[in-house]
């Protein structure tokens, strides 16, 4: 039986993950917790609200942006550094990619910040709402009203622009570099073929905004939040999702999903819902684990540990926790 | 269980909206500075005279998004959402929400987004829209400038500020002049935007369940003896003005209440009224009302009497979106009658009232 160890945090969970082995929670009144054993010590980070984390790739940091205009990473030991400032600005958009490399918004302009601290600027008509790095690092998508922009992060080319029209909320980049999906002010998903532009994919019929979104395994599926269930777009094929009816996971009678988080190593997905409920359901059959009862405020963040034995989580109400999958 | 429901409390939001110049920052400082206990989030388009350095305080370009509807009037504010979902993640450091409009924006978009947008629905309130309005030179604004005119027309409450730069004869001219435009806004007098905050905050305009009555709201005289606190100095800065508000006031005659000659694209208002409405008549109507002329639609107000319906009904809407609940039982010394008030451009006024009529119940 999984156990759960819980954390009163007091603050909007916004981030749940792992630095290494150490659990650690961005919170929304500017504070991290970096669990020790039985014990969160928190730690003030921005002065204002934290608005966005991430987690580097290489697991060591955590990337936080804040109301304060600053972008600091926290190390599993605690050390704080400011990776850059743009004091007013609210910065509300943070993309972790390979070998340090990183990105954040907080308004028209997209900066990149490389791994030795060079900073490079693109700016956009409207205003950033969405980043995320392809798989090697080198291009950067920007989601904008009107479709997204491709970005070559290293060169001064302009970027490659896929139109649909609306208000694109969030990107995300599959891991196979073959397509950028975003979500849509309007409840759908939008996705393009990277190599041409093509594709067009509309995955629509959510009841609500689809506010995260997860690939499984070598990005077979794209996992997302927004409906009575987790909604899991095949990938696998050649043309992506099109014609295809996706997997319907965690189906609730009562609730509707706010997180989703793949699970690292199995074709199993982390469902969390604004009942505060907690499951894991696996792909193959739909047989689906309950890992945490329904209490307290909605789910708003899930992740996984490197080995996919826990899972941290956390909720709007300030409620953070560690699912340990071993007992 | 009452545990598993979180309390969710919507955070009320006061849109201020005003031509430039007319006293919005002002009227922004006062409700900033002064010790009224409350905190307040604020988005701006620019700092700017903010006088207030906070970390509540946020610049945000105005981003109006079309919605994805088919609808070109269904618009709503991107960077609203994204900073009320942001400003979402500390609840509790801020009891309210002001949002301050650029002095030529159409407020329609931002009060669209409190209908529009499922998050900031779910999280906040609009409160009321407080339209700062010049005096000296509101008439020649509504005249050359389509978004004068639609901010008076969005407006719950007006201030009416600079009273001290006109004479009584012209305030009486201006103030008819907003009354045929938003019959129903609360007009306040004001010099250098002072005013008891409460007349300004916590409205609950748009809250359906305080939807009182929609007879016009006649003048709240203003105590101009309150404003003791600060002094008539010359930097006012409206000498070079002089001029203009007598153009502005060309051909009016004073004395005599008709309206004011309505260009082809006035705002005005329509009020109709009616007994007992049949709902099987009434809903289709008010649902192709809205579909057919939304984009000319700036505000619509109603209190209904429904055909074997014991309950007030009450609807509210801004361009194509309605909203309407059952408010509470008609009481027994009420009479029995349906107010509807539409407020936009290129209505046509016989068409909609003859078919409003029609959804009377049949005698």
């Amino acid at each position: 039986m999984p156990s759960i160890q819980s954390f009163p945090l007091g603050a909007y969970v916004v981030a749940a993950s792992f630095l290494g082995d150490r659990p650690v929670f961005a919170l929304g009144d500017g504070k991290v917790a970096l669990v020790d054993g039985a014990a969160a010590e928190t730690l003030g980070v921005h002065t204002g609200g934290l608005l966005a984390a991430a987690r580097t790739e290489a697991r060591d940091q955590l990337i936080t942006t804040g109301d304060d205009g600053r972008v600091v990473s926290i190390d599993a030991s605690g050390t704080l550094k400011e990776i850059a400032a743009r004091p007013k600005k609210w910065i509300d958009q943070i993309a972790t990619g390979p070998g340090g490399v990183l990105a954040f918004a907080g308004g028209r302009e997209a900066i990149v910040v490389f791994p030795d601290g060079k900073e490079k600027q693109f700016a956009h008509e409207r205003t950033v709402a969405g980043l995320a790095f392809a798989p090697k690092g080198v291009r950067l998508a920007v989601a904008r009203y009107n479709g997204v922009s491709l970005w070559w992060v290293g060169t001064d080319a302009k970027p490659t622009e896929f139109e649909w029209k609306g208000s694109h909320i969030a990107v995300t980049w599959a891991p196979d570099g073959r397509h950028v999906v975003t979500a849509m002010q309007e409840n759908a998903l939008h996705g393009w073929r990277v190599s041409d532009g093509g594709g067009n994919m509309r995955m629509s019929g959510y009841p609500g905004k689809v506010k995260s979104m997860s690939w499984s395994i070598k990005g077979r599926f794209l996992a997302t939040s927004g409906a009575e269930m987790a909604v899991l777009w095949p990938f696998h094929f050649k043309d992506g999702p099109m014609g295809k009816q996706p997997l319907q996971l965690g189906l609730s009678a009562q609730s509707v999903v706010t997180q989703v988080a793949c699970h690292p190593t199995e074709d199993v997905v982390a469902i969390g819902y604004k009942d505060g409920s907690i499951i894991a359901a696996r792909f193959a059959d739909g047989d689906e684990a309950r890992l945490r009862k329904a209490e307290g405020g909605p789910v708003s963040a899930l992740g996984w540990d490197a080995t996919g034995i826990r899972l941290a989580f956390g909720t709007e109400d300030g409620t953070a926790g560690l699912i340990d999958l071993a007992g | 269980m009452t545990e598993t429901q979180a309390t969710v409390t919507q955070v009320p939001v006061t849109v201020l909206t005003g031509y430039l110049g007319a006293g919005k920052t002002t009227l922004l400082n006062r409700i900033l500075s002064e010790n009224h206990g409350k905190k307040y989030a604020v988005v701006v388009n620019e700092f700017g005279e903010i006088g207030i350095d906070n970390d509540l305080i946020v610049e945000s370009d105005e981003e109006i998004y079309e919605m994805n509807n088919g609808c070109i009037c269904c618009t709503v504010r991107g960077d609203l959402i994204r900073v009320v979902e942001g400003l979402m993640k500390r609840p509790g450091n801020f009891d309210g929400i002001l949002v301050e409009t650029t002095g030529l924006a159409n407020p329609a978009p931002v009060a669209q987004t409190f209908f529009m947008d499922e998050d900031v629905r779910a999280k906040s309130r609009l409160d009321a829209v407080i339209t700062v309005a010049d005096a000296l030179n509101l008439l020649k604004r509504l005249d050359d400038a389509p978004e004068a005119e639609e901010q008076i027309a969005f407006a719950d409450v007006v201030l009416l500020n600079k009273i001290d730069l006109v004479s009584p004869a012209e305030l009486a001219n201006v103030e008819r002049r907003i009354r045929a435009i938003n019959p129903h806004a609360t007009i306040h007098r004001t010099e250098r935007s002072a005013i008891d905050l409460d007349k300004v905050l916590d409205r609950g305009a748009f809250d359906l369940e305080r939807i009182l009555s929609l007879d016009p709201e006649f003048l709240e005289g203003e105590d101009h003896d309150h404003d003791h606190d600060h002094v008539h100095d010359e930097n006012c800065g409206h000498d070079h003005h002089h001029h203009d508000h007598d153009h502005a006031h060309h051909g009016h005659d004073h004395d005599h209440h008709h309206d004011h000659p309505r260009h082809d694209n006035a705002v005005f208002s329509i009020s109709l009224r009616g007994g007992v409405l049949d709902p099987q008549k009434f809903f289709p109507w008010i649902q192709e009302v809205t579909q057919v002329e939304g984009p000319n639609i700036l505000r619509l107000k109603g209190i209904l009497a429904m055909d074997r319906d014991p309950d007030r009904y009450v609807i509210q809407g801004v361009h194509m979106i309605i909203e309407g609940t059952h408010q509470r039982p008609w009481r027994d010394d009420e009479k029995r009658e349906s107010r509807l008030v539409f407020i936009g451009r290129k209505l046509n006024e016989e068409a909609i009232r003859k078919s409003f009529e029609a959804c009377l119940k049949a005698a």
